[in-house]
This record gives C-alpha cells, sequence and structure tokens, in this order.
C-alpha cells in the first residue's frame, strides 16, 4: 500500500477551519444560551478534534488497523464517561 | 539483523515498517486518552456537583491568553503537519524549517502559560493556605447557592493546574521531540522513503493539540456571559 500525501493546501484549509472554530467558540460562550452553552462548546470541541485526527493525523487515509485502534480508544473513553456521569447524574432520583 | 540507513531488518519494506510505527504511535496515544480521560471524569463530576464555584473558578482565568494560546497551539499543529509534508515531498530544508516553527510556537505556548500561573500566584489563587477568592468576583447570591465556595472554588483551581500541568509536561516532552526532529533534519537523515520519525512525533504533537482543544471550553469558558 503506499503512502498517502496530504497536500498542504488541505492543511491550509483545515487550520482556517480550526481558527473560524475557536472564534465561534469564544463568540458562544459570551452569549447566555443557557444549558446549550456547554452542549455547543462540547459539539465545537469534538468538531475541531475530529478534523485534526482526519486529516493532520491522517486516520481518514490510515489503515483499517489503525483506524480500528483510534475507534476503540475513544470508544474506551465513552465508557468512562458515560458509565460514571449515568451513575452521578441519577444519585438524586431516589429521594423521592 | 541487518539494517540500511532507511529500512530496519525486521521489516520487509518501508511501507510495511511506517505501517507498523505509526500503529504503534496511536496505540500508546490510545493509553494517554485513558490518562487524561481520567482527569477530564474528575472535571467532570466535580464542575457538575459544584456548578456556582467553577464558573466563577473559570471568570477569573484570562480569557484573552487563553484564545491566543488555542491559535498558537493550532498553528503549530499546522506547521508539523506541514514538516510531514515536507518530509514525504522531499523537501529537506522545509523539513528544518517547519520543525523549527512549531518548536518556536510551542515555546510562545509554554512562555503565555508562564505568565498566566504567574497571574494565578499573584492573585492568591492557587489553592493551599494563602488560597483567596477576590470579593469583587464572587457574586452576592453565589454564597448562598454554595456555602463551602471557597473550597469548592480551590478544588477548580486543583483541577486547572494538574491538567494544564499535565498538558504542559507533555508539551515539554514535544518540545524535546522536536530537538532531536531538528538535529536529524539538520543531518539531512529524512527522505521520501524514511520519514517515519517525523510522522509518529507530529502523531503525538496532535494528540497534544486535541488535549488543548477540549481543555480551553472546559476550563476558560465556563459561565462567561454571567457578570462578576
Amino acid at each position: 500500500m503506499s503512502e498517502h500525501i496530504t497536500s498542504p493546501r488541505v492543511y491550509l484549509a483545515i487550520i482556517l477551519t480550526l481558527m473560524a472554530l475557536t472564534a465561534a467558540t469564544v463568540g458562544a460562550a459570551l452569549a447566555d444560551l443557557g444549558p446549550l452553552n456547554i452542549i455547543l462548546a462540547l459539539v465545537i470541541a469534538t468538531s475541531k478534534a475530529t478534523l485534526v485526527v482526519l486529516y493532520f493525523m491522517h486516520a481518514r487515509y490510515s489503515p483499517r488497523r489503525t483506524q480500528l485502534v483510534v475507534i476503540a480508544g475513544i470508544f474506551w473513553l465513552a465508557i468512562l464517561l458515560v458509565m460514571t456521569m449515568a451513575d452521578y447524574l441519577t444519585r438524586s432520583w431516589q429521594r423521592l | 539483523m541487518h539494517r540500511t540507513e532507511e529500512l530496519y531488518g525486521q521489516f520487509q519494506t518501508v511501507e510495511q515498517q511506517r505501517e507498523a510505527s505509526t500503529l504503534g504511535m496511536w496505540v500508546f496515544l490510545v493509553t494517554e486518552i485513558l490518562f487524561f480521560g481520567g482527569i477530564f471524569l474528575t472535571y467532570t463530576v466535580n464542575r457538575q456537583a459544584y456548578p456556582t464555584a467553577f464558573g466563577i473558578g473559570s471568570r477569573t482565568l484570562d480569557l484573552t491568553l487563553g484564545t491566543l494560546n488555542t491559535g498558537v497551539l493550532l498553528a503549530s499543529s499546522f506547521t508539523m503537519a506541514m514538516a510531514v509534508w515536507a518530509s514525504q515531498a522531499g523537501k529537506k530544508k522545509l523539513i528544518t524549517l517547519f520543525l523549527a516553527l512549531t518548536l518556536i510556537l510551542g515555546g510562545i505556548f509554554l512562555g503565555v502559560k508562564v505568565i498566566e500561573y504567574a497571574q494565578k500566584f499573584e492573585h492568591h489563587l492557587v489553592p493551599g493556605r494563602s488560597f483567596a477568592m477576590p470579593p469583587e468576583d464572587v457574586p452576592a447570591e453565589a454564597a448562598a447557592t454554595d456555602p463551602d465556595l471557597e473550597t469548592h472554588a480551590q478544588l477548580f483551581f486543583s483541577l486547572y493546574f494538574a491538567m494544564t500541568g499535565l498538558h504542559a509536561l507533555h508539551m515539554l516532552v514535544g518540545a524535546g521531540l522536536l530537538a532531536w526532529l531538528l538535529r536529524g533534519s539538520l543531518a539531512g537523515r529524512f527522505t521520501t522513503r524514511y520519514n517515519t520519525p517525523v510522522e509518529v512525533v507530529g502523531l503525538y504533537w496532535h494528540f497534544v493539540d486535541i488535549v488543548w482543544i477540549y481543555l480551553f471550553p472546559l476550563l476558560y469558558l465556563i459561565d462567561r456571559h454571567k457578570p462578576g
């Protein structure tokens, strides 16, 4: 399998998008959106992280085996966060 | 085992060598995801438990410096990606240039971090005996919602220093790796057939960037719209 070379033009488009998203997240944080503030911040951060993983880290053009390792890592992190928060966030429910 | 300039003896082709090395780096990065995951989890549990104190603590952070540093670190990821491109394209001088730029941007990030840490020490916002919340940062109704505000604000700053400190430590390791790459690059070691070290250090550098992509909104951008 030959190596995929990402062109500088793609890297430039990605960095400009990342900078724009940074400006967007700061702008969104200054507005009162209620519970949407944290959701929007995390959605923007995850979009930025996804762009970095796919293009700067070449995950999009990596062998399937490598992609599986990346997805497994994110999946385990999700288990850690979701299962623990499912516990903490529902503890108050028992006092009805 | 025989070894040529570009191919280690256990591999048959440079493609196989490259795939094995990047896979190994990704496996290491997965352990790093779980390593940072634990502290992100601790942050999430405590922020959910003490939202008022975390909001007040977050608003004492310097938003301008935080945003500036986010831009600097993203730019360093771009120059790192360009160093990888230069090595793949066989442009030896450009490899050195982009590696040097990445190292400089990383240095600027750490320098700004030093300024921010110094401000926290000056303002008595470092957890410990001399910790004191500035009264002007604490809205009147905050004390009513959280009677132990000061303790919980210290929790925020403990996590702030632990998370950004751990991140800065990773940056220092990255800077060391970049210096090592620069030496190799100046010696002309990286070619279109052998550029795995540049690619692999690049993966590490981008990972550290991703950690900051999450740290920035989680630490600097809580309740920014509220007065105080």
